[in-house]
């Protein structure tokens, strides 16, 4: 099982990297939304409360991950998850999709830390919690988005049923993660925080198992 | 045989009868009996034996509705996808009425309808998560796919849901009566007064619930059979 699980993991890191178009446009995405924010609001030096800049990286941040991790399942052409599903189990195929998720969010959400450094400053004193604090929101974003594709790619109109599901979803999430970013903005140190860290590792544990259940059930078709 | 028939059928209507009973006597008894005097919520306390209910019903509508979900999963009779889905839209009904009944409360008690009170917010998020699973049944053309879709995607918001009314309106400070040193539920617990108006209220309205549920499930399985 794991090995499976390492196998489709790779080839999903493997075909990322042969279209390279893919990742190239994340990039950009990402930056013109970073200079977006800078150019409306960052200009001469004025200084973004904790929680302005919290909210606003967290909102491109989310953006983005809808733009690319959403694609988990909708992207795949029918030939591919028909072939997938003679060879591997649902289970394996979902973990796969949600460390590869999980990876690309925290890679996204850590150029998004450089780019808000370079233009828009970068106020957070606790490093290593805000840190924490994005591989755990990437993991939470990473394994609710990708459920949320993999249900939506089977109806008509999925990018905007994607966006419509999972919007109400991620929002405490979202929530979560802009409460413990103002934390470290303000260098309160782990204990003040611990309570929202916990909460998200739960609720991320909690998704988890409900889409390992679920999953074999979407698969079937 | 003919007798146990009878004994089903006064069963069947004997809880309607009770909870309409139970209904007048939350209207007649909340709105005339005595109330302990609180400061800030005075006479609006009495909103508890309408505005409660309706999160209480919710909570288990949506509750039934997941449970079948989980047997519709498990056999595939569409018989359990209607009970869900019609579960779902009666819960999504008592939600709203839980928002506007609380809205007209806090216009009084608050100042104005909306504050952007912890509990609010996340209570009309998770209504706008249940009102994402109508949107998904309604784009999925082919029955038996949006009746599974519909399924996963209905375990999916109630897991999504008790986070959003259970546990994060309790991380931050609300205004809320109940939270943050407001006098709340746990006083009236030591009121026997209110406790004998607010049980057979919550009864009374999750079984009004489970009765409209009821008749747009007898009404649904009509409209698929003719």
């Amino acid at each position: 099982m794991y090995r499976v699980v390492l196998d489709l993991f790779l080839k999903e890191v493997k075909s990322e990297i042969r279209q390279q178009s893919v990742l190239a446009g994340l990039a950009l995405y990402l930056f013109s939304a970073v200079y977006i924010a800078y150019s409306s609001l960052g200009l001469r030096g004025f200084n973004l409360d904790a929680r302005i800049w919290s909210a606003l990286f967290w909102i491109i941040i989310l953006f983005s991950a809808f733009g690319i991790v959403g694609k988990g399942f909708i992207g795949e052409r029918k030939g591919i998850l028909l072939y997938y599903h003679s060879l591997v189990s649902p289970g394996s195929l979902l973990l796969a999709k949600m460390i590869y998720s999980f990876l690309l969010t925290l890679f996204l959400s850590i150029g998004g830390w450089l780019m808000f450094s370079v233009l828009l400053g970068n106020p957070v004193q606790d490093k290593g919690i805000f840190l924490l604090n994005i591989a755990l929101s990437s993991a939470c974003f990473g394994s609710t988005l990708t459920m949320l594709s993999a249900i939506a790619s089977k109806a008509g109109n999925s990018n905007v049923l994607l966006a419509v599901m999972g919007f109400p979803v991620v929002i405490s999430i979202l929530l979560l993660s802009v409460r413990l970013t103002v934390n470290t903005i303000d260098g309160l140190g782990f204990y003040a925080s611990s309570d929202e860290a916990l909460t998200l590792l739960a609720i991320h544990l909690l998704t988890l198992a409900v889409s390992y259940l679920l999953f074999p059930y979407i698969w079937r078709s | 045989m003919n007798r146990s028939k009878d004994g089903y059928k006064k069963l069947q209507t004997g809880w309607k009868i009770l909870s309409i009973l139970l209904l007048v006597y939350t209207c007649t008894a909340g709105l005339l009996m005595e109330v302990p005097r609180l400061s800030i919520v005075n006479e609006s306390i009495r909103a508890l034996y309408f505005h409660v209910p309706m999160w209480f019903g919710m909570v288990f509508l949506f509750f039934m509705s997941a449970f079948n979900a989980i047997r519709y999963l498990r056999n595939g009779s569409a018989f359990y996808d209607i009970l869900s889905r019609e579960f779902a839209t009666t819960g999504v009904v008592y939600g709203a009425l839980g928002i506007v009944t609380g809205m007209i409360w806090a216009n009084y008690t608050w100042g104005s309808p909306w504050h952007g009170d912890p509990k609010q917010n996340g209570a009309a998020v998770a209504l706008l998560v249940y009102l994402a699973y109508f949107i998904l049944r309604g784009s999925l053309s082919n029955d038996e796919q949006s009746a599974r879709l519909g399924a996963v995607y209905n375990l999916f918001a109630f897991a999504a849901m008790i986070p959003l009314i259970f546990i994060l309106p309790r991380m931050a400070d609300s205004m809320h009566p109940g939270s943050g040193g407001n006098p709340g539920f746990n006083m009236y617990d030591l009121d026997n007064r209110m406790r004998m108006v607010f049980y057979p209220a919550v009864l009374g309205w999750i079984l009004f619930g489970l009765w409209i549920t009821d008749l747009r499930i007898r009404i649904k399985r009509l409209t698929i059979n003719s």
